[in-house]
């Protein structure tokens, strides 16, 4: 397939036009030793229908979306309307470029304006950017946030902060001066206090933890908050479940300086792992360090209401080597999904979704909870995420469910050693009853 | 045009666009209790079904997009989006799969991801790709912390990152962020890096340069091997901003010019769409040197099955979670399948045929700072009509009226007034005849009307839009008044 719109009658009229006899001659301004002087070593092209048949076998041999799944992790499985795919895909939203030219761009900057109140109202924030890449770099670029406003070196973040999210904020803050100290978690799967307490001291730039955390934990953030603020540090709180937003009191509410993380639950599929969407709200006071773009509100020459990209004296295009992140491309299009995703939803909507989501991860962890020799590894309260520890190896028992269409938790020992035999499950809306009974009934012949 | 309020002033308290199933368990009160729950979203939206659909539809209708026509933004490759990469990209063995599920269910995904290291690699000249990075700014950062990671190995991680003053200001940014100190190096008169400068300012203590090859000018820098061997003389790497790739696919590869590492950008040279602004892809291509340090985890065959690598102990570690923007790469995987070896060739060919087209049209109408031949973009000024009050933003509102996208405007920043135009190999003849057409027009009416050009558009859904006002009072949320 070629997707060139030229004639070969076009070429010739334009090559005489450009004044060459051929492209090769237009490429005289590279020296000759360089230039390529085979066909690239690719596969030949494809027509439409090979095209589709090729991808049709690469994604049959993905077997993992033929199963029933109780994966969450960070990525999650909710119900997506069928507007939101309807109406995302319009070449209209997906074949812009970043609205740089506000007159021709105000349906992508409007939208942009109503995800920023979105996420404010949910995170009780007083102003959002456009949005990250994702959760993990949400993550970093808050940390990198906190030190620019205090200057402080240290940062203390939550061991119960998701894994990846801990090692890309270790790899974004190798060379900028910050360290890190890792808070550990107790038997309620929350933060240890004791250990804030002992670690908090006039360096702490920040306190960074996650709630619902990695566990699925939901953490008293107003405890937390005040510990931080008592000490000048910066408070942070990363969400990688945002359909929680819909149930929990926003971290807001309770003294959070920075709210960021992972918005992937609101109307993106799980993607093997994306593109999804980082997002990052913050008090009004930090404005001119928030890193990423913002659309704000303004008026055209007759006075009427439009929305423009502003505030770019942050960003890398005007103050370069001094902007207060790269970033330059986002998620705009992920952020749109989110906004037709929250507004098809609505208030009450979405608030039922949330309660569908604990109501059930409830049920699924008391039904598992009975089985002889499994047990709920943390006391704490969750949202729709909780840890079983079992009698035996975890890939052994995911084994047998697998065998049985069934993937079932995740296996934590890899990221928390100390965490054998335990599993962390996810439960969402999109989980029946029928679902998760069948889940207990095979669990309780393949875990022993 | 219908003017389409905020989605929170056609709010009605209880209408709905969405109804879940009833739970099918018992619900449990007592499970709230002792938590921190919210009982409202203060002024959160409740609006029906066909609300949200004609509230969404009427904002589409005021953007100006790829598939409506001409988008000449220079350096951003605004080219054509095929929809069977759209069609499967939402395959749901992709869109429906877990990055964290057991690697033997996920192995359609893992070959993906080989294959366009592997394609990516051939294209590039490069030993080896990481698609992790999601954008090309991310790209310039973990390519940037791969040279600090060896140059640290290696005892000394140095100081100083090179950087052309014609290039992207995400180059400075991500090189600050990886702990480096920038310097600028002066372009010559051919608008390309001056050699003197840079053999100069190349000391020990620079751990890289950073080139964009064409550069933003268009220009290709043909002394590009001579500058990899200044840099490499003195232990540097040369980093190559692979943003204008579109002008070089199957002429030449960077790789052979001395580059060590590069970053694509997929959501150009690749033709995924931009999405207003995203989501992008920034794979990052290196030499076998830079090999160990690359991204966590790595792919790899083993017995026949694709597995996923994390025993890499010289690795930078992540630079974000998961894969990468993996819908991002299926959708260019699409696109290399669909155009093969030739294909991908003539991509630069009429990429760099339209664009001369244009360059060859224009140049009795707009002054061309440099005259340097240059490949896939050309970079005019407003010099002329500035003669007669006109800058080049007027020419670009002017453009809209006219009903195409105007191109890049004020960068590179050693161009002023710049007008920065790369039309792609998509454009149909008809398409480029129409954007010279307008640009004629508009330096006849610098003449003859220049009022006209001053207080354009006079066609958009909304004119010209206070810029200083919305940030000197940010409004950047709605509020109840």
């Amino acid at each position: 397939m070629s997707y060139i719109a030229l004639s070969d009658q076009d070429k010739k009229e334009m090559l005489a036009r450009v004044g060459v006899s051929s492209v090769d001659e237009l490429y005289g301004c590279l020296p000759e030793e360089i230039k390529l002087k085979r066909r690239l070593n690719l596969p030949e092209a494809l027509s439409e229908p090979e095209l589709i048949r090729r991808f049709e076998d690469l994604a049959a041999s993905n077997t993992y979306p033929d199963h029933i799944s109780f994966l969450g992790a960070g990525i999650y499985r909710h119900f997506i309307p069928t507007v939101v795919d309807y109406l995302s895909s319009r070449g209209e939203f997906v074949t812009p470029y970043t609205p740089y030219q506000p007159e021709v761009s105000q349906g992508t900057l409007q939208v942009i304006f109503e995800y920023q109140t979105l996420i404010c109202q949910l995170t009780g924030m007083d102003i959002s950017n456009a949005s990250l890449y994702d959760g993990a770099m949400a993550a970093a670029e808050a940390v990198l946030m906190a030190s620019r406003l205090n200057n402080k070196p240290k940062i203390l973040v939550a061991r119960s902060l998701h894994p990846q999210y801990r090692e890309t904020i270790r790899t974004y803050i190798k060379n900028m001066g910050v360290r890190i100290e890792e808070i550990e978690f107790g038997d309620c799967g929350g933060i240890k206090t004791a250990d804030l307490m002992s670690k908090l001291d006039q360096d702490t730039s920040a306190v960074l933890l996650q709630s619902p955390n990695f566990f699925g934990v939901v953490e008293d953030l107003k405890k937390f908050a005040d510990l931080a603020h008592e000490h000048q540090a910066l408070f942070i709180v990363a969400v990688a479940e945002a359909a929680s937003f819909g149930v929990l009191e926003a971290p807001g509410k309770f003294g959070a300086d920075v709210v960021c993380g992972e918005a992937q639950s609101f109307g993106i599929t799980p993607s093997f792992g994306g593109p999804f969407l980082g997002f990052m709200g913050c008090k009004k006071e930090h404005l001119r360090q928030l890193p990423g773009r913002i659309a704000g509100q303004t008026k055209d020459v007759d006075g009427k209401r439009g929305f423009v990209l502003t505030l770019s004296t942050r960003e890398q295009h005007i103050r370069r080597e001094k902007a207060t992140s790269n970033i330059c491309t986002n998620q705009a299009l992920c952020a749109l999904r989110a906004t037709m995703y929250l507004e098809t939803l609505g208030h009450d909507g979405l608030r039922e979704m949330a309660v569908q989501n604990m109501q059930k991860a409830v049920y699924a962890a008391e039904k598992l909870g009975k089985i002889e020799g499994v047990k709920a590894r943390f006391e704490g309260r969750f949202f729709n995420e909780f840890v079983l520890e079992f009698p035996g190896d975890v890939g052994r028992i995911n084994d047998g469910l697998q065998a049985k269409g069934i993937v079932g938790g995740l296996d934590l020992k890899g990221f928390y050693p100390e965490l054998v035999n335990c599993a962390l499950f996810c439960v969402t809306e999109v989980h029946t009853k029928k679902e998760i009974d069948r889940l207990a009934s095979i669990l309780k012949k393949v875990h022993r | 045009m219908i003017r389409e309020p905020l989605i929170f002033e056609i709010s009605d308290k209880g209408k709905r666009a969405f109804r879940l199933p009833k739970l099918d368990i018992k619900a449990k009160k007592h499970i709230f209790e002792g938590l921190a729950i919210r009982d409202e979203i203060a002024d959160f939206p409740q609006v029906s079904e066909v609300e949200v659909v004609r509230h969404f539809t009427r904002l589409s209708q005021q953007n100006y997009c790829v598939d409506l026509g001409i988008y000449p933004l220079g350096s951003c490759t605004m080219k054509y989006n095929p929809k069977v990469n759209e069609k499967v990209a939402a395959l749901d063995g992709f869109a429906q799969s877990h990055p964290l599920a057991p690697a033997d269910m996920v192995q359609g995904n893992l070959e993906i991801i080989k294959l366009v290291e592997d394609y990516l690699g051939e294209i590039a000249g490069m030993d080896a790709f990481t698609l992790q990075p999601s954008a090309g700014a991310q790209g310039e950062l973990a390519g940037m912390m791969l040279i600090h990671a060896c140059h640290e190995a290696r005892g000394n991680p140095r100081k100083i990152v090179l950087i052309p003053d014609s290039a992207h200001g995400t180059n400075p940014s991500s090189a600050h962020l990886c702990g480096y100190t920038v310097q600028e190096i002066k372009s010559n008169e051919n608008g390309t890096v001056d050699l003197e400068d840079l053999a100069q300012r190349m000391t020990e203590d620079v751990a890289a340069l950073m080139v964009t090859n064409p550069n933003t000018l268009g220009v290709f820098e043909y002394d590009i091997c001579k500058i990899a061997e200044i840099v490499h003389a003195k232990g540097g790497f040369v980093y190559m901003d692979g943003a204008n790739m579109n002008a070089l696919t199957g002429i030449c590869r960077p790789g052979d010019m001395g580059v060590d590492v590069i970053h694509i950008n997929l959501h150009k040279t690749f033709a995924t769409p931009h999405g207003g602004g995203g989501p992008g892809s920034g794979p990052v291509g290196v030499k076998v040197i830079l090999e160990p340090y690359l991204p966590i985890p790595r792919v790899e065959k083993k017995d026949g099955a694709y597995v996923l690598n994390f025993d890499r102990p010289k690795s930078i570690g992540r630079v974000r979670s998961f894969h990468g923007n993996f819908l991002v790469i299926v959708r260019a995987l699409a696109y290399i399948l669909s155009l093969g070896p030739d294909g991908i060739r003539e991509i630069a060919e009429m990429a760099v045929l339209n664009a001369n087209y244009i360059r060859k049209s224009l140049e009795n109408d707009y002054h061309l700072k440099y005259t340097t031949p240059t490949l896939h973009e050309c970079v005019f000024s407003d010099k002329v009509q500035k003669d007669h009050g006109v800058s080049n933003l007027d020419i670009a509102k002017r453009l809209i009226d006219l009903g195409v996208h105007p191109p890049t405007m004020s960068f590179p920043l050693i161009v002023h007034g710049a007008l920065m135009i790369e039309p792609t190999e998509t454009e149909s003849r008809r398409d480029l005849d129409m954007f010279i057409e307008a640009m004629k027009q508009i330096a006849r009416e610098a003449k003859e009307d220049p009022g006209i050009l001053k207080s354009a558009p006079h066609q958009s859904y909304v004119r010209r839009l206070d810029e200083t006002a919305a940030a000197r009072h940010p409004i950047v949320k709605w509020e109840r008044e």
